[in-house]
């Protein structure tokens, strides 16, 4: 059984922070599949679409029919591990620092057999597993033998933390405060075990009555001044914390209802894309080499960054036009933070909602996600340590339409459907 | 089917052996230069002569066989780039044998050798095949000791292996490649040492392992009447074999394509295996030596923890196996590992094997191995060489 994570003795400061090394990221195209699955926290295998043979690894021809025609499809992961090993050395720097390393190959009941890294509660071969796949700390996916079922403390198994992003007994900033969501997240994280919480605060004459006092009362909480339009704030911030922040969630955003007709002038656009897009690179400046440098620092080492998007991010929703406007600049810039923050193992995980029940989309029908779904949703990705998160019905929904065709769903948009 | 025709008036000749170290600051072409200059200086004859030409190996990339040709300024009329590590030996055997046998060469020269440079074996293992840089050479293992270890333990649990039956194995080998003169180890290799070996990807611990190293192996391949002609001394082709990707269906391996064609192997040589005076097992790891034991028809499957424990594997013994130390006692000079078992039954059975000469060797058997592109060597062959009487 998984011992649970205790927490880690106060770091000697004296000592050199070990550094990070990925392991090895290169993947053939068509194997880019599966981690394009993995970083939804799905696990999917080609399967071919003429005759049903399961692939693995991953081809570009049917191993059965030669078909070409092999699309990704989700597996259940069933299997039985038949042989495992503990590795005592390895050629791969990453893996070098972190032996033994328990690795099994496991016979899907699908069919194909696979390597995985193999979580400690399972037992000798032979022996039912359920697979799953995750992405490794150089963002491509791997699988991973999991206990058929859930056993206490599982997350805390040493394989399974270097590859998610568990708040437990971690430092995380979260960078605005004054909104419900924010207070969501922060008590979110508290109830996750995080060790402290950081909550931005930038303007602190509002705070009374917004719900913050009461968060800040928990013991793991602590408000922080920080503009995200002010790049000294950020700056100021980092010098105080930026050394010690293990995951940082930028939840700050300014959300207004206009397109561009309704409303002259730039003041409004402005000031969205003022946090909405530069607020993320003001913070991602500051932050993210600090995180970058703290990859590898132990059980509580620096791990993610979490951006608070939208659905709207995907395809421009015109009622509230600049809005998705600004938030589709920030998805951009994302990805761009995503590429550099890999290269140390950081995982940027991006967050899709559908409207969040908030008074800047009360004009919206139903459903809304509650703050707490978001956060939820939030502290669930940094758990599964998937990338991408699309929690609701309405992103759920945009998604779908979106991969079926976008071109489509804009004519929709367009129409008001 | 149609019978398979025999390899009739095939000679396999003139084996060198390009001494092993364990890194080399020279390329690949320099052990290939080294090891062509041997053959032409063993066999007397011209570089004119050779006119045909088969090259395995890993480390000569970008430059394949053809490369190879300018570089050593060589003209073949015909030529096969093998690149089957393990099996390549073997391979290159059944080649060359059948252009002799059409005419389409005269003398084959055929090359194994690899460089090792001090970071090359790590940065080989990243992109060996696709399948691997997808599927498991990101689990960390860096190389195919977990694969190998998975189908160890497998063996072990389904048939009863013990470590110290692998052991038997290694320290047979060691005291063979003693007698050799292996420049890789020195020093014996006791049964208590092996088994108290630090772990590397358990079941496998260090002396189940092959160290990288650099080197090359060689061999004419040539009509019977030309090696008479040329007075080389020479063993005869009895008959040879290969599968590849055979029992792909098995979920672990434990066993080979040996087993598919064994028949035909033996029927050509016209032999069973009670005839075989010694065998050149392939020998990436111990349990693969075993493997070969079971599926070339020496004992029956899940038996060879039983027959080494019966059976005395060194040159001197009543089962003589990997005479030269096999590469667990020589090294693994990259394909050239895929020829050792070649040129050492070549060596046995023209009298060359001095010091560590089975005695009486009229039939040996070679067995290739090679390719572990995902989960399992895709390659076997078999080899069954005679002495000329």
């Amino acid at each position: 059984m998984t011992m649970p994570l205790l927490k880690p003795r106060r770091k000697n400061p004296v000592l050199r922070t070990r550094q990070m090394n990925v392991p090895p990221g290169a993947r053939s195209r068509v194997a880019l599949g599966m981690t394009a699955a993995a970083a939804e926290g799905r696990f999917a295998l080609q399967v071919c679409a003429d005759c049903g043979a399961v692939q693995y690894p991953p081809r570009e021809a049917c191993h059965a029919c030669l078909s070409p025609r092999l699309p990704w499809r989700e597996q259940s992961g069933l299997g039985t591990l038949v042989a495992e090993t503990v590795l005592h050395h390895s050629n791969d720097l990453f893996f070098r620092e972190r032996l033994p390393w328990r690795l099994g190959l496991v016979h899907l009941e699908s069919g194909p057999t696979v390597m995985v890294h193999l979580h400690g509660d399972v037992g000798a071969a032979p022996q039912p597993v359920r697979v799953g796949a995750r992405l490794d700390r150089a963002g491509q996916a791997i699988l991973i033998g999991f206990p058929r079922d859930e056993v206490p403390h599982m997350a805390d198994d040493k394989m399974l933390r270097e590859m998610t992003h568990d708040p437990k007994f971690r430092k995380v900033l979260v960078t605005d405060g004054m909104t419900r969501t924010g207070q969501a997240i922060a008590r979110a994280l508290v109830d996750a075990g995080a060790e402290i919480v950081w909550v931005g605060i930038a303007e602190p004459w509002k705070r009374h009555g917004s719900g913050l006092d009461e968060i800040a009362k928990l013991p793991q909480v602590t408000l922080m001044p920080l503009d995200l339009t002010d790049s000294r704030s950020v700056t100021e911030l980092a010098g105080e914390i930026g050394g010690k922040v293990d995951i940082v969630i930028n939840n700050a955003e300014i959300h207004r209802t206009f397109g561009i007709a309704a409303r002259r002038g730039l003041d409004a656009a402005r000031a969205e894309m003022d946090v909405n897009y530069f607020g993320l690179l003001r913070l991602a400046q500051e932050f993210g080499p600090a995180l970058k440098g703290r990859s590898a620092d132990g059980v509580v080492s620096a791990t993610a960054w979490v951006n608070l998007l939208s659905i709207f991010a995907l395809a421009n929703f015109a009622p509230h036009g600049t809005y998705s406007a600004s938030k589709a600049a920030a998805l951009s810039l994302a990805q761009c933070l995503r590429a550099e923050m890999r290269q140390a193992g950081i995982r940027v995980i991006n967050v899709f909602p559908g409207p969040i029940d908030d008074e800047w989309n009360q004009n919206l029908p139903p459903p809304k996600l509650t703050p707490a779904a978001v956060a939820g949703a939030i502290v669930k990705a940094l758990r599964d340590g998937v990338e991408d998160v699309y929690p609701g019905d309405v992103a759920q929904e945009w998604l779908e339409r979106w991969r079926d065709d976008p071109k489509v769903l804009e004519r929709e948009l367009a129409a008001g459907v | 089917m149609t019978a398979r025709r025999g390899y009739d008036g095939v000679a396999v000749a003139v084996p060198v052996t390009v001494p092993y170290v364990r890194y080399a600051t020279r390329e690949a072409h320099w052990f290939i230069g080294q090891a062509l200059k041997a053959l032409l200086t063993q066999s007397k004859i011209s570089k004119d002569e050779i006119d045909g030409l088969t090259v395995s190996s890993f480390s000569l990339a970008p430059d394949t066989a053809v490369g190879v040709t300018q570089h050593m300024g060589l003209s073949p009329r015909w030529l096969d780039h093998i690149p089957t590590g393990g099996a390549s030996g073997v391979m290159a055997l059944r080649r060359a044998a059948r252009a002799v046998q059409a005419g389409d060469a005269n003398i084959v020269a055929c090359v194994a050798a690899d460089t090792n440079h001090v970071d090359s074996f790590r940065l080989m293992l990243g992109s060996f095949s696709h399948f691997a840089r997808d599927a498991t050479y990101p689990y960390g293992s860096g190389g195919p000791n977990a694969m190998f270890a998975f189908i160890t333990a497998h063996y072990m649990r389904k048939y009863g292996a013990r470590r110290d039956d692998f052991g038997r194995i290694c320290v047979a080998q060691r005291a063979n490649a003693l007698a050799y003169g292996s420049r890789m180890f020195k020093k014996p290799l006791t049964l208590d040492e092996y088994m108290a070996a630090r772990p590397i990807a358990e079941p496998l611990h260090l002396f189940d392992c092959v160290m990288p190293c650099a080197g090359a192996e060689a061999f004419l391949v040539m009509s019977e009447a030309r090696a008479r002609d040329l007075g080389l001394a020479y063993a005869v082709v009895r008959g040879a074999i290969e599968r590849h990707n055979a029992f792909s269906g098995d979920p672990v391996m434990e066993r080979g394509g040996w087993l598919l064609d064994r028949d035909d192997l033996y029927a050509m040589a016209d032999a069973r295996p009670d005839d075989i005076d010694f065998v050149e097992p392939y020998d990436d790891y111990p349990v693969i030596a075993m493997l070969q034991f079971e599926d070339l028809g020496f004992c029956s499957k899940g038996e060879g923890p039983a027959f080494v424990r019966e059976r005395t594997l060194t040159f001197d013994g009543d089962f003589p196996s990997n005479t030269s130390g096999g590469q667990l006692s020589t090294g693994q000079a990259g394909a050239a590992g895929g020829f050792l078992g070649m040129t050492e039954a070549i060596r046995q059975l023209t009298g060359a094997a001095k010091g560590r000469a089975v005695k009486d060797a009229r039939l040996g058997l070679v067995s290739g191995f090679g390719m572990v592109t995902y989960d399992r060597c895709l390659c076997t062959g078999a080899a069954i060489l005679g002495s000329v009487s």
